[in-house]
């Protein structure tokens, strides 16, 4: 695997303004293919917090690392942390990276600039070894606490290896064929560090866990000295919406701090897509959000397009299929939502059903188009997969124009006015507008909070700019709005596919061809979309390979977990269910 | 007025309960257990229950669903079977799971490859049912199927399907998926066509020259 080109010197170019600003500690990313500015680590915190405050980039979407590294003698090896920053007004990005050596790379924390930074400085400690100096709780998040070594670097290997890159040879033409778990049988497929025995295995990071709990608890004052106690919430508990653990430290019932531990369902989705060719992503990506496979998908066809250009840009019908694909996804998504939180607020199944019959509904459509319920695998590099069947778009015409706004209106008269619903929602998990963009949410839980920031208005994609819609927004930033701002969007999205199953012309659903190679011009592009739990973004660098360099996913339920622990402390224990509910992450996207 | 909220939810279940009753009335008794039943119950205007009952009832899946590959074959007038598969691998290349073994092999005495694979092996417990296979295949060999009953007794020995577990025959594949079929033949014998013609004009100003 070998480095992008390395760096050229810059071109004599017009400085920009944080040229200006920071002579010397800030320099233009010249890499072809490649924008934004490279910030000496030392001046890390400096420029940041003036970018926040001078230059208003108060959002920030994404912190990832890349390894650049090759085995070849005389090679530049580098970890590279990648910042990408938006306005919560709209508009496009800002990015800034960090270069720190391999051995040594360490990287100060911009926890206490921007809070949204936490969970993701973790997970580059955790799967890139990127040391952040300053982080108050600089633990692994994805992997669990004994593994050794940082497994996103480019010389670590799996216990269970077979090749650098995909295809693998023994595939074809001789056709060795065996069972992958003969070879990599249960037990020992896991890799463990030298003399370790996994039986007696104490030195869990749970204390340091528990310490920090303790930290928040003295930080908390009561009149009446009381003893707290530590309440662990998973990981096996139908309330988590899957494998999902909250440590909890209880002063009575109130809530005092909190931390959520995940991992349990992580597979090293991006070491995988690494592995992968670009194709071979796609059906991936549905793996991730698997409620809202055909928004993944969309994501990550906008990523490597950007890369690929204008010879994939996708043709007109193509791009209404995407449309009316994404928007039945988030109606599916946010019925799933809606009747799960219900279901957390004990009003057990009879919502949750109403709600899953108009999914159904939905999922037969994907079925009939994509050829799965949910594991779509619809889009292509250039447009979708194949047309839409004959009769399937009188289908949708039918459930936009006819049964889904009817169904929302029953959903909204079965529980928006609902008393118990009002007293167990309203003013709980209150989020402010400034802590909704300090800590990164996206999607509905932003929205909820009084910030109407959606990228398919802020920084519009595909075709979204021709559509009329409103901006769903609520202002009260607790569970009951997160639930309504579910229902409004919901009929936005009625609207924008109202509109779209009319509009949409004839002609080609693809450009070019459809090969199972796909060439990518090598340099980097983050392509975010509005997904249904929020801004679902990819990061991915090619190096012009058959394989990503780099994919990085920048998961919406993931970082909005980030506003957790700020949602439930002060409230009581009964509370959390309703918080997490009203977050509506999906495991399989945390963890990845 | 307090509580107001609660009966109105309550008023839409109960509409929910007796829907069902009015509907098993009106279709006296064809609700269940019929094809047209089952249609009826996911349209449009589907009201009170919604559930089916599998295995007695089974929802009719839609000509695109996608579950584990097949090989497909066709069957000439002596009744002798050829792949369609020439072994070129594609399919192996573009598998995201690299669940596809193929074995190709050489004519002993031109030396040359054969195309008819000897063996194709799949592994079932770890394809992903993506369809790569049979979208990128140029020879429309490898179809997915719609057969999604696969469970076995033991995982270890029966889940790796070999070429004759795989192979079907095309007139399986015509009847799963009679849109596709159509649409892919009607593409050969238009290609075809264009073959022979463009033969005919090469013929034919040829032939002046003698």
């Amino acid at each position: 695997m070998a480095n992008p080109a390395p760096v050229a010197p810059a071109p004599a170019a017009e400085p920009t303004e944080l040229e200006k600003r920071f002579p010397g500690a800030v320099k233009r990313d010249a890499r072809p293919g490649y924008e934004g500015h490279i910030v000496e680590a030392n001046k890390l915190r400096e420029v940041a917090t003036a970018i926040r405050d001078e230059m208003g980039y108060d959002f920030l979407s994404s912190v990832t690392a890349v390894d650049y590294y090759s085995a070849a003698p005389g090679a530049e090896n580098f970890i590279e942390v990648v910042y990408h920053l938006f306005k919560s007004t709209g508009g496009g990005a800002l990015v800034y990276k960090v270069q720190v050596p391999r051995d040594n790379s360490v990287v100060p924390s911009l926890v206490d600039i921007y809070p949204g930074a936490d969970f993701q400085e973790r997970e580059a400690w955790d799967l890139y070894g990127v040391k952040f100096e300053g982080h108050p709780d600089l633990r692994r998040i994805l992997m669990w606490d004994g593994f050794e070594g940082h497994p996103m670097r480019k010389d670590w290997i799996e216990p269970y290896y077979e090749e650098d890159l995909k295809p693998f040879k023994n595939r074809w033409p001789e056709g060795q064929v065996y069972r992958i778990e003969d070879h990599n049988p249960f037990g020992k497929n896991v890799k463990y560090p030298q003399g370790f025995d996994p039986t007696g295995f104490k030195e869990s990071d749970d204390p340091r866990m528990y310490a920090t709990l303790e930290q928040a608890a003295r930080e908390y004052s009561e009149d009446i000295d009381t003893e707290q106690v530590v309440v662990n919430l998973g990981p096996q508990h139908p309330s988590t919406h899957g494998v999902f653990r909250m440590a909890v430290r209880l002063d009575g019932e109130t809530i005092v701090a909190l931390k959520p531990v995940m991992g349990y369902l992580h597979r090293n989705h991006e070491q995988i897509g690494e592995r992968n060719t670009w194709i071979m992503n796609m059906p991936f990506t549905d793996r991730l959000d698997y409620l809202a496979s055909m928004s993944n998908n969309f994501g990550y066809a906008l990523a490597v397009e950007k890369l690929m250009g204008e010879k994939a840009a996708p043709p007109e019908r193509a791009e209404y299929i995407r449309v009316i694909m994404a928007e039945l996804t988030r109606i599916s998504n946010h019925l799933w939502a809606i009747g799960f939180l219900l279901n957390d607020l004990g009003a057990f199944f009879t919502p949750a059903l109403y709600a899953i019959t108009e999914r159904e509904l939905i999922l037969d459509i994907f079925e009939a188009c994509a050829g799965s319920r949910m594991m779509c695998n619809y889009f292509r590099f250039g447009g979708v997969a194949r047309d839409l069947p004959a009769g399937e778009l009188d289908k949708i015409k039918d459930l936009v124009n006819d049964r889904l706004p009817r169904k929302v209106d029953e959903l909204d008269l079965y529980l928006t006015g609902n008393e118990l619903v009002r007293s167990r929602c309203e003013g709980v998990g209150v989020i402010s507008p400034e802590d909704a963009i300090a800590f990164s949410a996206a999607g509905p839980v932003l929205r909820a909070s009084g910030v109407p920031y959606d990228i398919r208005r802020a920084d519009p994609y595909s075709i979204y700019d021709r559509f009329k819609f409103d901006v769903a927004v609520r202002y009260h930033g607790d569970v009951y709005d997160r639930y309504l701002i579910r229902v409004d969007e919901i009929r936005q999205s009625l609207r924008i596919l109202q509109q779209a199953v009319t509009q949409i012309p004839g002609g080609e659903i693809m450009t070019g061809k459809n090969p199972y190679q796909v060439r990518v011009p090598a340099g980097e592009a983050y392509g975010r979309v509005e997904g249904p739990k929020g801004e679902l973004g990819f990061y991915i660098v090619s190096n012009g390979k058959a394989n990503p360099y780099r994919y990085h996913v920048r998961a919406p339920s993931f970082i909005n977990l980030t506003v957790l622990e700020k949602m439930c402390v002060g409230s009581k224990i009964a509370d959390v269910v309703v918080n997490l509910g009203s977050i509506d992450i999906v495991l399989g996207e945390v963890d990845r | 007025m307090y509580g107001f909220g609660i009966l109105k939810g309550m008023w839409v279940t109960l509409l929910h309960f007796f829907e069902t009753f009015i509907d098993d009335f009106r279709w006296m008794g064809k609700r269940y257990y019929t094809a047209e039943g089952i249609e009826h119950r996911r349209n449009k205007g589907a009201k009170g229950i919604f559930t089916v009952q599998y295995p007695e009832e089974k929802l009719p899946v839609p000509e695109e669903f996608r579950f584990i590959p097949f090989l497909v074959y066709e069957v000439d007038e002596q009744g002798n079977k050829h792949d369609r598969c020439t072994s070129c691998g594609i399919c192996a290349k573009v598998c995201p799971p690299q669940c596809i073994w193929i074995v190709r092999t050489e004519d002993p005495v031109t030396k040359r490859p054969v195309p008819e694979p000897v063996e194709f092996f799949i592994d079932i417990d770890i394809c992903m049912n993506c369809g790569y296979c049979a979208e990128y295949c140029p020879f429309d060999a490898i179809k997915m199927d719609h057969d999604y009953e696969l469970s076995s007794y033991d995982r270890h020995t029966q889940h790796i399907y070999n070429k004759d577990k795989l192979s079907k025959p095309v007139s399986y594949y015509a009847e799963i998926r009679p849109a596709n079929y159509t649409r892919e033949e009607a593409l050969k014998a238009a290609e075809t066509a264009k073959k022979a013609e463009a033969a005919a004009a090469r013929a034919v100003p040829a032939q002046p020259a003698n």
